[in-house]
């Protein structure tokens, strides 16, 4: 395994499930992460405040009800803003595929969506955690291009 | 305004007891008046290393703007393999309160030496209790009473507090300085007012500053040990050539080579 990272998982928006975020938490922390929930409907200034409070390298952004479009750029922005560009953004879900390429340039570097295998989700971070991808660098790299 | 000493609490007790929650109360009342920083530690998993830190969920003061303002919070995995988390968590605190934060409060689960000396860093520790399950005062069963500063039995809605209560009353009895007991209940909301002012003017007990003393002293000890370059080829050959425990420790504390 590649070395430990501290991971937030985040809810923004109004979704109310939460049960496909808690299965990428527990299994992130299975393979040696450290992982901080923040709980339902967050707003993305709280989520950016907790990644910055928390000194997480990634975080993972769950959206079940359309809203990934708005927030997730939204998150990116306010990262790159406050000082976080090298924070991994990635993203999980219901996102369609049509979606995906403008949350790419956005900033997220892997969009998992529902059936993903768990072990995908944690070789992606231990490539990024390698990489410089974080959210405010140059690179156009993305999990699975 | 004298200055309070207290600036480091611990709030420590068994899962499930509603720890994070009265912290969240406790956040409710005393700021933006004071400035908190919240140190919120949770164990490792000794099988993958790696940890589910949920104690940031649970303040809901954050979601309010004109408090989260004067609030910081950071949840701390303890990382079992090596001693130094209580070390790092003092050096987080003084740094904290150097920083402006008018108190450092450190909520850890109160088993384990790991937490015992994260909350032995604090100079006072609250000790939190739920109802009586039937298998006695897990604080005392974790040697935390001896620590207390104050005791808060929680979730008073519900039945078997008074028999806590009672309980401890008579545990505690027969010592000279015993620490004050509080009911509480997060959910009602009873005896939460009185538990934010208590904290903020908590008197220290003698007893209690021994044994953190105490645990200070075994921590630094311990630290000593745990970083002696030599430390970890012993363990290698105690494991691998039988090296004996009374030659491991010789090795150890043999300075001439």
């Amino acid at each position: 395994m590649g070395s430990r990272q501290r991971v937030v998982i985040a809810k923004p928006g109004l979704d109310g499930h939460d049960r496909g975020a808690k299965v990428v938490a527990r299994a992130l922390r299975d393979g040696g992460h450290e992982v901080i929930y923040t709980g339902l409907r967050r707003t993305p200034e709280q989520i950016v405040r907790t990644v910055m409070d928390e000194d997480a390298r990634f975080v993972g952004l769950s959206s079940l009800s359309g809203a990934h479009s708005h927030l997730f750029p939204k998150i990116c922005n306010l990262l790159r803003e406050s000082g976080l560009s090298d924070v991994v953004v990635f993203g999980g879900g219901i996102i369609p595929e049509t979606d995906r390429p403008a949350l790419y340039s956005a900033g997220v570097r892997a969009i998992f969506g529902p059936g993903t295998p768990t072990t995908e989700i944690l070789e992606f971070v231990e490539e990024a955690s390698k990489k410089a991808c974080g959210v405010g660098s140059d690179t156009s790299w993305y999990w699975g291009e | 305004m004298s200055r309070c000493d207290g600036e480091i609490i611990a709030i420590t007790g068994p899962p499930g007891v509603g720890k994070s929650c009265i912290v969240d109360a406790i956040l409710q009342r005393l700021v933006p008046k004071k400035s908190i920083a919240v140190l919120a530690v949770d164990p490792t998993s000794p099988l993958s290393g790696g940890a589910l830190l949920g104690d940031r969920i649970r303040l809901s003061v954050l979601d309010d703007d004109n408090k989260s303002e004067s609030i910081y919070v950071r949840s701390i995995a303890t990382r079992s393999s090596s001693g130094s988390v209580p070390s790092i968590i003092r050096d987080l605190a003084y740094h904290l309160l150097a920083n402006s934060f008018d108190l450092v409060i450190i909520e850890t689960v109160g088993a384990g030496q790991s937490e015992m000396r994260c909350a032995a860093v604090a100079n006072r520790i609250v000790v939190i209790e739920g109802p009586a399950r039937g298998d006695g005062i897990q604080a005392e069963k974790a040697g935390l009473l001896e620590l207390a500063d104050l005791i808060v039995v929680n979730k008073s809605d519900l039945d078997g507090t008074d028999k806590v209560v009672n309980d401890l009353s008579m545990s505690l009895g027969l010592t000279e300085d015993a620490p004050p007991i509080l009911k509480t209940s997060t959910i009602t909301g009873d005896g939460l007012d009185e538990l934010a002012e208590t904290i903020v003017d908590l008197k220290e007990r003698v007893s209690s500053q021994r044994a953190r003393n105490r645990q200070q002293i075994l921590m630094a000890h311990e630290n000593i040990l745990t970083s002696n370059p030599r430390f970890e080829m012993v363990l290698d050959r105690m494991s691998e050539e039988g090296l004996v425990l009374e030659d491991a420790m010789r090795e150890l504390n043999d300075r001439t080579s």
